[in-house]
């Protein structure tokens, strides 16, 4: 079942088309990556989503209903790129206040909140003031205020940017038992290496525009360009172009691209009719980055995505 | 509903709790009446030093002797000595300081006379020392020209002309100061309340944008619920304030009975013995209590909710487009900066003429009315000018903050972008 059903949505400013014409569904219980450069329109994506703006057309299905914003925003849990708490507030104050705000009594809040704490080992900060922790410890309180109240559907931007390693594998954890608990994640992020991980399902948005979607591993597979690396030992003079073509001659490493048509099998007994001993044999996928690089090329937010990756 | 109220909780009890509004609060006003009660205190004990001053009398104005109706005060004349040969000498001699009468008598009745001293005579004994020589001068020339002093002073008596107020509750005085200086305080503390907390709201609104902590919020709330609940949070520590400094007011007034009786003794009847100070305290609580104090301070509170709101508003707009810098913000700010202040301008010349054109535009035209309106409140404002001001008050309050809301929601989430006023307008009006 979809919790979440994007249809033709639009926005649009002054000045620029900044969601246009995005559809798109998110299965329960999943973890979504929703990736673009900067600008894309991921963020006013994710502000129509949850519900501080207003889309000029289309509509959002949340948990099959017309998406309401006055009820469907307490099952929501968000947390932006830019971080933001009070600063002077102490930090159990400022976690029972935000999860009052999504509807949750107070007494509710206090229990769940213990347990956040004691889980991430936080109990000591209770009356510390948000500006004296470090940049990673209110980090991780902006993520227990974002999924305190047990929304069914947490949008983390970023979430792991100023965290050390450790933490880091902390927090993925949590979301990979949040998801596991049944919530559904949208994760937006530049991080490519982190979305081949994590996400079951993406979609990349560029200029407002949705490029793809579909599971990490459809993606990649649709664009795999048949490039496979034998292991062998030695090298080897005359072999045939009919079957492939050579990318790389290594001292015992062939990379080569697969011509149309052309079966792994067909290749290997090809190898093995010329003598060659074989070490390994192995598909080189693309990876998500190189996917993203391509499509992302020739339009004019493209180099500063480089830039960042 | 819910919501708003929880945003208005953590606004407001942010701030109370603070230890600077505690300071504020309570110290400031207890700072002053400590200073009233010293001031009173000092007047009223008097200067218990005795002055001794020595008199050369060279035109012999007093016949070898100067009567002084201040205990305090001690004339000596002395004789066979000149200012050259006493002047070496007279705090040698135990004087105070030295009065030099010059011998030509043109001179002493319109002239300086110079009294010599080694630091500079306090304003009090110099005031009774030129009071009591005046004094000692005219009883010599009345009695010179054959007028009886006695008689020349029933006919000189001035009348004290005092204002009644006949109201239900039977008839008060009125003291003229009083009313002005209630109305101007009033109007003054209403200018200053505006100003401190309308700020406030515009360095809440730019530190929640800046701590990028509206985003986490607005996903949850509305941006109408963050805006009105700053403001309202606010608005309720400026009552608060308020109140405690009305609470304190009172408990002021039954303190001075408790620390001056003499005050009290003195209410009602003009005692020529009480000393001045006595009696000025006791005109000044009089003229309290002839004022509709009910009134004023029920004006006040409407007067500082809806005009505060309104201003609060505006101020929370402008904090909303405010990305970092805090220059940004002033040069956004002197447009409204300026009908305060035009308020405050207006005010000063409301009370010493409350029925004035100007006085009566001031206090009906919305963004100035919460300040002027507080200046003329004393004097009698006619009732349909009252109704006409709050009724034109609440309009532009309402107008301002659906206007303003607007600017906020666009305003909040914008960033690193320099927004003007046209930009702002155009916010205001387009349909979203």
């Amino acid at each position: 079942m979809n919790l979440i059903e994007l249809h033709q949505l639009k926005k649009h400013f002054a000045t620029q088309k900044a969601v246009d014409d995005i559809s798109f569904n998110i299965k329960e219980g999943s973890i979504f990556g929703l990736l673009g450069p900067n600008g894309a329109g991921k963020t006013t994506l994710i502000r129509m989503i949850t519900g501080i703006f207003l889309p000029d057309s289309g509509e959002i299905l949340f948990n099959g209903k017309k998406f309401n914003p006055n009820d469907d925003v307490s099952k929501i849990g968000y947390m932006p790129e830019e971080r933001g708490l009070y600063k002077k507030m102490k930090v159990g104050e400022q976690a029972l206040y935000l999860a009052q705000l999504k509807g949750m009594s107070r007494g509710d809040a206090m229990k769940n909140l213990t347990k956040w704490f004691v889980k991430l080992e936080m109990e000591s900060w209770w009356n510390k003031k948000v500006e004296d922790l470090s940049k990673g410890m209110s980090q991780k309180l902006q993520f227990v205020t974002t999924v305190l109240h047990q929304p069914q559907l947490i949008i983390l931007d970023e979430p792991f940017s100023g965290l050390d390693p450790v933490n880091a594998n902390l927090i993925k954890e949590e979301i990979y038992t949040l998801a596991k608990n049944g919530a559904t994640i949208i994760f937006s992020t530049h991080r490519m290496e982190q979305v081949e991980e994590i996400c079951d399902q993406i979609a990349l948005i560029n200029t407002g525009k949705k490029i793809l979607d579909g599971t990490v591993h459809q993606v990649i597979q649709d664009f795999k360009e048949n490039i496979y690396k034998i292991g062998i030992d030695g090298t080897y003079e005359n072999l045939n172009p009919s079957l492939f073509t050579i990318i790389q001659h290594k001292q015992n490493e062939i990379k080569l691209k697969l011509n149309e048509g052309i079966t792994t099998n067909q290749l290997l007994q090809y190898f093995i009719n010329q003598q060659v001993s074989i070490r390994s044999f192995e598909e080189e996928l693309p990876s998500l980055n190189d996917i993203f690089i391509k499509l992302v090329e020739n339009s004019s937010a493209s180099r500063t995505f480089l830039q960042q990756n | 509903m819910n919501k708003i109220i929880l945003i208005i909780k953590r606004e407001y009890l942010t701030r109370v709790m603070k230890k600077s509004f505690l300071v504020t609060t309570l110290l400031v006003p207890l700072i002053m009446f400590g200073f009233y009660i010293a001031i009173i205190g000092i007047s009223m004990q008097g200067n218990n030093d005795i002055q001794k001053i020595a008199v050369i009398d060279n035109a012999h104005l007093f016949n070898g002797k100067i009567k002084s109706q201040k205990k305090e005060l001690r004339f000596f004349i002395i004789n066979n000595e000149t200012e050259a040969s006493f002047l070496p000498k007279y705090k040698k001699l135990g004087y105070t300081s030295f009065l030099l009468i010059p011998a030509d008598t043109s001179k002493v009745y319109k002239g300086k006379f110079i009294l010599h001293s080694e630091t500079s005579v306090n304003i009090i004994t110099m005031d009774d020392i030129q009071e009591l020589i005046n004094n000692n001068i005219r009883t010599k020339q009345l009695l010179a020209n054959g007028i009886d002093p006695q008689k020349f002073e029933e006919a000189t008596k001035d009348v004290y002309i005092e204002n009644t107020i006949e109201t239900k509750e039977g008839s008060k005085k009125s003291v003229a100061a009083v009313s002005y200086g209630v109305a101007f305080f009033c109007g003054i503390l209403i200018y200053i309340m505006m100003m401190t907390y309308g700020t406030q709201v515009l360095r809440g609104v730019t530190e929640e944008k800046t701590n990028r902590i509206a985003e986490v919020i607005i996903s949850s709330v509305k941006p109408f619920q963050l805006m009105m609940g700053k403001i309202i949070g606010i608005g309720a520590v400026g009552l608060t304030q308020f109140l405690i400094w009305l609470i304190l007011l009172i408990m002021v007034q039954f303190a001075i009975p408790v620390f001056f009786p003499e005050v009290i003794q003195n209410m009602g009847q003009s005692n020529a013995m009480a000393s001045e100070n006595v009696q000025i305290a006791s005109i000044t609580l009089e003229g309290l209590s002839a004022l509709p104090i009910g009134k004023i301070a029920g004006c006040f509170i409407f007067y500082f909710l809806t005009g505060y709101i309104t201003y609060a508003s505006i101020f929370a707009a402008v904090g909303s487009v405010v990305s970092e810098d805090h220059q940004e913000a002033q040069q956004l700010i002197t447009p409204v900066m300026m009908p305060i202040l035009m308020g405050f301008v207006i005010m000063t010349k409301a009370v010493n003429d409350p029925n004035s054109t100007l006085a009566v535009f001031g206090s009906i035209f919305p963004l100035t009315s919460p300040i002027v309106m507080m200046g003329r409140i004393t004097s009698d404002v006619p009732t349909w000018q009252l109704a006409l001001s709050m009724f034109c008050l609440i309009g532009s309050f309402i107008l301002f903050t659906w206007i303003t809301a607007k600017i906020y929601r666009t305003g909040i989430l914008l960033y690193g972008k320099k927004i003007t006023w046209r930009e702002m307008i155009k916010w205001a009006f387009v349909k979203n």
